[in-house]
């Protein structure tokens, strides 16, 4: 499974409440939370999701459970989130939403050239190579399947 | 040899296995979705609807319309699947969960992420998303990576007016925000034994601000005369010679009354050192801190004061509320000035009943401070019922005198 956009570099420890905030999340019209998706980290960031890879730090989606958090970002147009670690639910719902994770340690410049490939376990920025930690055969068999939904559904 | 996981989970650490639940619950937020998903699903019947409980608690009672026509949705649902149900009014889920639910050997998923508050009881409780947890409802079960382990060791006992929330921060400061991602948490040492089960939720509640999957106690005397008093048996676990990654030692006699302050719960100070600091309002309440002890704490400490700041005080649940009735704690805490709103989570994630305006400080019980979370522009220092009780007497952070 590969994927292929432009570098969106965030630091280490970004919570959900950052990603997606409570206010907005009383709402199934999932447009709302691509459109408020980082809003009170930069307001103008939300626009410049679609064809992006976001790349992190340490801890990215950590703090609350909300499941938001990652739809936001896949409906805002987002390819795949790397980052040198996860909070684990975050990395749980990303894989169920269909939003490739890359857990790999990369240096990052914004408007890079990312691309990843989950199956052989690397990701490249601007052409040069980094190793990513490989995911159970599980995740991939649910990201490859576009989510834990399609892949319930084709596995009854 | 195993960990307290390892042997509820019955693998070694790093093994990815399948296992059934005992129980899994999600709230008002989680549940609107994991619905959406069950629909999306194809899903008609949920096959163990005993195993399973929906809790309204996030945003109770409704603030909108849009928030109260999701809720009713979602209520009909429960009653039309059979899933235990707790209205609104009724409590945190997990402080519901914990009022007779929950046994130690369980096996727990909440959608939620402060679900490791459960493992209080010896039990494997951690949160999910709300996918994840509409394939638990459709299945009974869920795949699970066995944690690693990271021991607290407990020593000593609390003195002065040290609570279990200090030695919470005092962990959060030790380990840091992703100090145990991945991991489990396991309270051990003598110290464990001194800590009341109201605490012991405290300190379990806080084990995801590490990262940590769950935060366990192993079930001992305490454990099972709590459990008596819901009808519940339970047996006493034992820890086992096992392999922990590593330890982490808190001396209990060394905790003193401990700040986190904005925006980093691992970012701890002594009281002491930010005492002074204006405030705007102070909450006590939530899934940390809004228990029956936390109360009791409170009113203790404001008898006979009047509250100089805006102070809002929330039970975590009914019984909660209800108790603290019939002993005269809620009378001292509406007596000294406070606010009292219906049990639930109240502001505490920013949605309503408290939030902040720009600018405003909030000294807080609860377990996240993260920039904006209560409100944009809002900041929160997090601290214990004791220091809040102090601080709202005195209208700014104040150092709670020794009991």
């Amino acid at each position: 499974m590969q994927g292929a956009g432009s570098a969106v570099c965030l630091g280490r420890d970004i919570d959900t409440d950052l990603i997606i905030a409570g206010r907005y999340l009383r709402t199934k019209d999932r447009s709302v939370w691509a459109e408020h998706a980082f809003e009170d980290l930069d307001p103008t960031l939300a626009a410049r999701l679609r064809g992006s890879v976001i790349v992190a730090g340490r801890n990215m989606g950590c703090g609350s459970s909300r499941e938001q958090a990652v739809v936001a970002l896949r409906e805002a147009g987002v390819v795949g989130v790397v980052a040198e670690s996860f909070a684990r639910i975050f990395f749980r719902n990303a894989v169920n939403v269909g939003l490739p994770v890359i857990e790999a340690s990369v240096s990052c410049t914004d408007g890079a050239h990312v691309a990843f490939d989950l199956d052989a376990g690397w990701v490249e920025v601007d052409g040069e190579r980094y190793p990513a930690r490989p995911l159970s055969s599980k995740m991939v068999a649910i990201l490859r399947a576009g989510g834990l939904v399609p892949y319930w559904r084709s596995d009854r | 040899m195993s960990t307290l996981s390892e042997q509820i989970l019955g693998a070694q650490a790093g093994a990815y296995v399948d296992r059934e639940v005992d129980i899994a619950f999600a709230h008002d937020g989680t549940g609107v979705l994991a619905r959406e998903a069950l629909r999306e699903m194809g899903v008609e019947r949920l096959p163990y609807p005993e195993r399973l409980r929906l809790i309204f608690d996030h945003i109770v009672p409704a603030n909108t319309g849009t928030t109260a026509t999701l809720q009713a949705e979602l209520r009909e649902y429960a009653g039309a699947s059979g899933i235990e149900f707790f209205d609104a009014g009724g409590g945190i889920c997990h402080q519901v969960m914990s009022e007779g639910v929950v046994r130690p050997g369980m096996i727990v998923v909440g959608a939620d992420s402060h679900t490791c508050t459960l493992g209080a009881f010896g039990a494997f409780a951690t949160g999910v998303g709300a996918t994840d947890m509409a394939a638990i409802w459709a299945s009974g079960g869920t795949w699970f990576r066995v944690p690693e382990t990271i021991a607290i060791n407990l020593s000593g006992r609390l003195s002065g007016a040290a609570e279990p929330k200090d030695v919470a921060l005092a962990y959060v400061a030790n380990l840091g925000m992703e100090g145990a991602t991945y991991r489990a948490l396991e309270f051990v040492g003598d110290g464990a034994a001194t800590i009341s089960m109201d605490g012991r939720l405290t300190l379990c509640n806080m084990a995801v601000e590490t990262g940590a999957k769950a935060g366990m106690f192993y079930a001992d005397a305490l454990t099972i005369r709590y459990l008596t008093e819901y009808g519940l048996a339970a047996a006493p676990q034992a820890p086992e010679d096992c392999c922990y990654e590593r330890t982490a030692d808190i001396d209990l006699d060394d905790i003193v009354p401990l700040i986190a302050v904005p925006h980093r719960v691992d970012t701890v100070r002594e009281a002491e050192e930010v005492a002074g600091t204006h405030l705007d309002q102070v909450f006590v309440g939530t899934c940390t801190n809004g228990r029956y002890e936390d109360l009791a704490r409170f009113a203790r400490i404001v008898r006979g004061e009047k509250v100089t700041v805006r102070t809002l005080v929330i039970p975590a649940s009914r019984s909660v509320l209800a108790r603290a009735i019939a002993t005269g704690v809620l009378a001292d805490i509406v007596a000294a000035g406070c606010m009292v709103a219906p049990p639930g989570c109240g502001p505490c994630l920013g949605a309503h009943a408290g939030v902040l305006g720009e600018g405003e400080v909030c000294l807080s019980t609860a377990n996240r401070n993260f920039k904006n979370r209560m409100g944009v522009g809002g900041e929160i220092y997090l601290s214990s019922v004791a220091t809040a009780a102090a601080s709202a007497i005195a209208g700014e952070i104040a150092v709670p005198e020794v009991a």
